[in-house]
């Protein structure tokens, strides 16, 4: 059984029809990439996973139970976590309160533990920990997202656009820590535009076509593809 | 000089009580409650049923004033602010409006129009320190407003419900990606802005006795502007426009005019504003993409 399960969902934007019967999974320890051109539903999808927009028909599943109606801020108590596209991190609160935000959820006894390996992944973070969010660089913000996201102890990590707007050495760096993450045992559904690097990354992938699932495999394959690499690739 | 800095301390400090609801309420469901100045009012006619016809003591006239308007507040929110949580702002400006009203006319009809003569709840006393004569009720609304200051202060910034609360103000979808409940925490809101409105309402009808269905309507539109002045959404700023709003009062009253002082202290709003458009404590945070 897979670990998460999107089963045929249709999401509407009022008369717009956002997502037709998309159907993906992702199992228990997998890096699995969800990539499509800018507008494709990628975001629609992610939102519809953790409640933040409730599909019209067809369900979400996770770990084999119904969570499709389930209230937004229930689902991180299940163990998944959402970073959203463009960080949205809480910008008048200081670095630590945004982590703390991140374990909201969680037992105040665990939570100095959690800031500590959190410190530990992000060091940078640790020296800025009583600084506002909002004057953070994108990249450190970025880092601060993914961590707070983190202090939840999710099983299942969902990453959106997490390279968008940053430096190449961001990018290669908040890639690096993804495949960390993914290797300390966090499954990782990642929507990039950054196809190349997501698929590098990946072990799966499914290419998101105007609301539609286009294409999908092994993502070494997908990288090889040619429509894929004229396409997303830019080549 | 003294005597009337001290009654603008004690007339801003009511101001300053009210404010903190608009702003609390507006920092976190970013709407504007113009409702909130009739809750100060139901508050007054339960404090004055609770002592007058029941015989209660004051002290559990007060609470029972708390207690109405906090549920009141709340069950507000849900019935008539909550199903337009994704509506055009201009919708639920006018639905706020029609709960003041609401408000006032249910108020008419079960109490009448006939004013009522509230009793101080700290009793008409007063002390002389220096040559100064100061009641009770200037003593006590001055320090219930500084001790709900700081509690307040303390509660949003260490409290985990409040840095939640801070966090919805600002994002309320990242708020719930973190897993906390939206809607229980603009109940929370709504019912510490409401519990505030009664202790103000008791403490403005102790010094000014007298209760009729339209009382809170003009202390609710000054503390809307003492919100405003000190930057609408900012806990301090609330104080400090509630405390300068009640000083400019009352000096433009002794000094100026008894007749133009309203005129007076929206003119210095009007100013603030063009000078200051987010208010003096207005937050204007610098973010980095």
């Amino acid at each position: 059984m897979a670990m998460l399960e999107v089963k045929g969902i249709n999401v509407y934007y009022g008369l717009i029809h956002a997502l037709h019967d998309v159907s993906f999974e992702v199992n228990e320890g997998e890096i699995v990439a969800l990539i499509g051109a800018n507008g494709a539903g990628k975001t629609t999808t992610l939102h519809t996973i953790t409640g933040l927009l409730q599909a019209k028909s067809g369900q979400v599943m996770f770990d084999g139970k119904d969570i499709t109606r389930k209230p937004g801020h229930a689902i991180v108590r299940l163990g998944m976590s959402h970073v959203p596209e463009g960080r949205r991190v809480f910008a008048s609160l200081t670095v630590a309160e945004n982590l703390r935000m991140g374990a909201y959820t969680r037992p105040k006894s665990e939570i100095a533990g959690s800031l500590k390996e959190v410190y530990e992944w992000f060091p940078r973070l640790e020296e800025r920990k009583n600084q506002a969010a909002g004057t953070l660089s994108g990249g450190e913000q970025q880092m601060l997202a993914m961590g707070r996201a983190m202090m939840s102890r999710p099983r299942i990590l969902l990453l959106d656009e997490p390279s968008m707007g940053l430096s190449p050495l961001f990018v290669g760096e908040i890639f690096k820590i993804i495949e960390r993450v993914s290797s300390a045992g966090t499954t990782v559904l990642l929507v990039e535009q950054n196809a190349k690097k997501a698929l590098s990354i990946a072990d799966r992938a499914y290419v998101l076509e105007t609301g539609n699932i286009s294409k999908s495999g092994d993502a070494k394959a997908l990288l090889d593809d040619e429509a894929i690499r004229k396409a997303y690739l830019g080549e | 000089m003294i005597s009337n800095l001290i009654a603008g301390l004690s007339l801003g400090s009511i101001y300053a009580i009210i404010a903190l609801g608009y702003t609390m309420v507006y920092g976190i469901a970013k709407m504007l409650n113009f409702a909130h100045g009739d809750v100060i009012m139901v508050g007054g006619y339960m404090c004055f049923c609770a002592t007058f016809y029941l015989g209660w003591p004051p002290a559990m006239g007060i609470l029972l004033a708390i207690i109405v308007c906090t549920l009141l507040g709340v069950v507000i929110e849900r019935l008539a602010y909550k199903p337009l949580r994704r509506a055009p702002a201009l919708a639920v400006l006018i639905t706020a409006i029609g709960v003041s009203y609401f408000l006032q006319n249910a108020a008419l009809l079960i109490w009448t129009a006939n004013p009522k003569t509230f009793t101080s709840v700290v009793g008409s006393g007063s002390v002389k320190i220096g040559g100064l004569q100061i009641t009770h009720v200037t003593i006590v609304t001055i320090l219930v407003c500084v001790i709900i200051m700081a509690v307040l202060v303390w509660f949003t910034s260490k409290t985990k419900m409040g840095t939640a609360m801070r966090a919805v103000s600002e994002d309320k979808d990242a708020a719930q990606l973190m897993g906390i409940n939206v809607n229980t925490t603009i109940s929370v809101t709504f019912a510490i802005g409401s519990g505030l409105a009664a202790v103000a309402g008791v403490l403005m009808l102790s010094a000014y006795p007298m209760l009729v269905p339209t009382t809170g309507s003009m202390p609710g539109i000054k503390a809307f502007t003492a919100a405003v002045f000190g930057g609408i959404g900012s806990i301090p700023g609330a104080l400090l426009g509630g405390i300068l709003l009640g000083i400019i009062e009352i000096f433009s009253k002794a000094y100026i005019s008894q007749e133009l002082s309203d005129a007076i202290v929206f003119a210095v709003l009007i100013i603030v504003l063009l000078v200051k458009p987010a208010g003096l404590l207005g937050k204007q945070i610098r973010e980095k993409v």
